[in-house]
């Protein structure tokens, strides 16, 4: 009998998705170890947003296995089980964190209610806890307590996004899938957001799936990198190895095109 | 009456509003689309009610008819001279005599017993609708029991106000399962749909959906635990028979500010006032 820990919490094979002639993603496949943060990079275009939904089911690929270790220890296969089963792991195991905060997030609800939503969704009926719940999230992304009555669209775009990431991890999730976290951010929030991240991750050991164009946002946030390109895998390894010593002509090309100031 | 088929309505349409009524008694609280008729009243003024009132009266009942807890009303007799005309049966303003009820905003003080159907009228059936405007999706959330939307506008009600700002139209939860909206009664009025002995139909017009609650179903008012589901109270009794714990409505009596409180249902607060023993729920 093998330990949680020795099984991958998401295995990926042969997925490919085709938009009716043009292509979204190609044969790709995956381990995603628990504790592990895997980023997917590459350019505009080149299938990462197709990649994501496709992982968490939200757009059906036209071919591949998508399997995933719930809490319980059994193995489901994502695309294949119930929709009833698969907004429920959806709702209890995995987060989604959008690049635009707007389309995580309720704009027309206090940030108490935003975060509380998922509790509630899974059955929790208790005001002041949920509220107490709340609150503790909001001083984890190190928003302040006074704001938890407020609406989202009084927030900063940088607390906007950390308010989503709150919503998120509230029922704990152990997968979160995040699509340019911090895109449409200034730097120097870019920077706190990614801190604050990278320390969630330690503390709650979570696994997560980073999509980004960001080469630094990988450096600093993945474990392990994918580079993608027309839907292609074309290079995979270790993050720091990957951007010290890239090997496919086009990782060589993302790599060098990075700005230094 | 030979201009008019018995109620009005065609056999067949009676016949296709039977089946959507049929169906919607074996899902409690699942709103079964039905292909609404066009009625010779406007939308909102019970159209729904009386499709389904006329697919379920027979020679043999008694019909009565309220609108706002009153028999009095326009709507309500209005609605009652019609079924008098097309279908010749009896009516009566007295709850207990009555043996179909079709009704507007209350359920009657005078519990309902096991041969009573109750009719209520609806405006609009869908309880998400405020909180999503996709037909397609509220469908969706009912069939995979997605009900967390609902529980945030509570939560927010809260947060806001301290309490759940719905007085009527009080979101509730049929057996375990559906949540529905019962239609703009005022909350008071929810405990009376709790395991009610006698068929609750509702009926939606406009938006042509017809739903149920059979009898002896569970009906849960939402809430959550610190913050229990109440009913309204009221400080005095009825200023004309003297009934506590009933639904009072406040009427303005001078232009000095002077207001008394009266019951809101005229059969049972007449009844009471004439010492015919009306019992109180």
């Amino acid at each position: 009998m093998m330990s949680d820990a020795d099984r991958p919490l998401l295995g990926v094979r042969g997925l490919t998705h085709d938009y009716g002639g043009r292509l979204g993603c190609l044969d790709i496949g995956f381990d995603l170890w628990p504790g592990e943060v895997l980023g997917v990079v590459g350019e505009s275009g080149s299938g990462k947003t197709t990649l994501l939904s496709c992982l968490s089911g939200r757009l059906v690929p036209t071919a591949g296995v998508v399997e995933f270790l719930t809490r319980d220890g059994t193995v489901v296969d994502v695309l294949r089980m119930s929709e009833t089963a698969r907004r429920r792991v959806a709702r209890t195991d995995w987060g989604m964190v959008h690049q635009n905060p707007r389309d995580g997030l309720r704009m027309n609800v206090t940030a108490g209610a935003n975060v509380g939503e998922r509790l509630m969704a899974v059955g929790a009926r208790h005001y002041g806890q949920i509220r107490a719940a709340a609150l503790e999230w909001l001083g984890h992304v190190e928003i302040a307590s006074d704001r938890v009555d407020d609406l989202p669209r009084t927030f900063s775009g940088g607390m906007q996004q950390r308010l989503q990431i709150a919503r998120n991890l509230v029922t704990r999730p152990r997968l979160v899938f995040m699509d340019e976290p911090t895109g449409g951010l200034d730097v120097s929030v870019q920077a706190r957001l990614l801190d604050l991240l990278r320390s969630l991750v330690a503390e709650l050991g979570l696994s997560a799936i980073v999509v980004t164009h960001d080469l630094a946002v990988t450096r600093l946030l993945t474990h392990r990198l994918l580079v993608l390109r027309r839907g292609e895998v074309v290079e995979s390894g270790l993050t720091d190895q990957v951007l010290d010593d890239p090997q496919h002509p086009y990782t060589q090309l993302l790599v060098s095109s990075v700005l230094h100031p | 009456m030979s201009e008019y088929n018995f109620a009005f309505l065609d056999e067949q349409s009676k016949r296709m509003i039977r089946r959507a009524i049929l169906k919607a008694v074996a899902i409690p609280g699942y709103q079964v689309p039905f292909g609404s008729r066009e009625m010779p009243l406007s939308y909102g003024w019970g159209t729904g009610g009386v499709q389904v009132t006329a697919s379920v009266i027979g020679p043999t009942d008694v019909l009565k008819v309220i609108d706002q807890g009153a028999d009095d009303t326009t709507n309500a007799v209005s609605i009652r001279q019609f079924f008098a005309r097309t279908t010749g049966v009896r009516t009566t303003e007295r709850t207990d005599e009555a043996t179909l009820i079709q009704t507007r905003h209350r359920i009657p003080e005078t519990p309902l017993s096991a041969d009573q159907i109750l009719v209520l009228q609806v405006p609009i059936p869908e309880p998400l609708r405020w909180l999503e405007p996709r037909e397609t999706e509220t469908r969706l959330m009912h069939a995979l029991e997605e009900y967390g939307a609902m529980w945030v506008r509570l939560y927010e009600d809260i947060t806001r106000s301290g309490h759940v700002e719905a007085a009527y139209d009080y979101p509730v939860v049929v057996n375990d399962r559906y949540l529905m909206r019962p239609s703009p009664i005022p909350k008071f009025d929810n405990p009376k749909l709790d395991r009610s002995p006698a068929l609750l139909l509702f009926g939606a017009g406009r938006e042509k959906r017809i739903y149920a609650v059979p009898p002896h179903t569970p009906v849960k008012s939402l809430d959550f635990d610190d913050y229990p589901f109440t009913v309204e109270t009221w400080g005095e009794p009825c200023a004309l028979c003297g009934a506590t714990g009933v639904f009072l409505d406040e009427i303005v009596v001078d232009d000095k500010g002077g207001r008394m409180f009266v019951c809101s249902d005229t059969d049972f607060c007449g009844r009471r006032r004439a010492g015919d023993g009306a019992r109180r729920s």
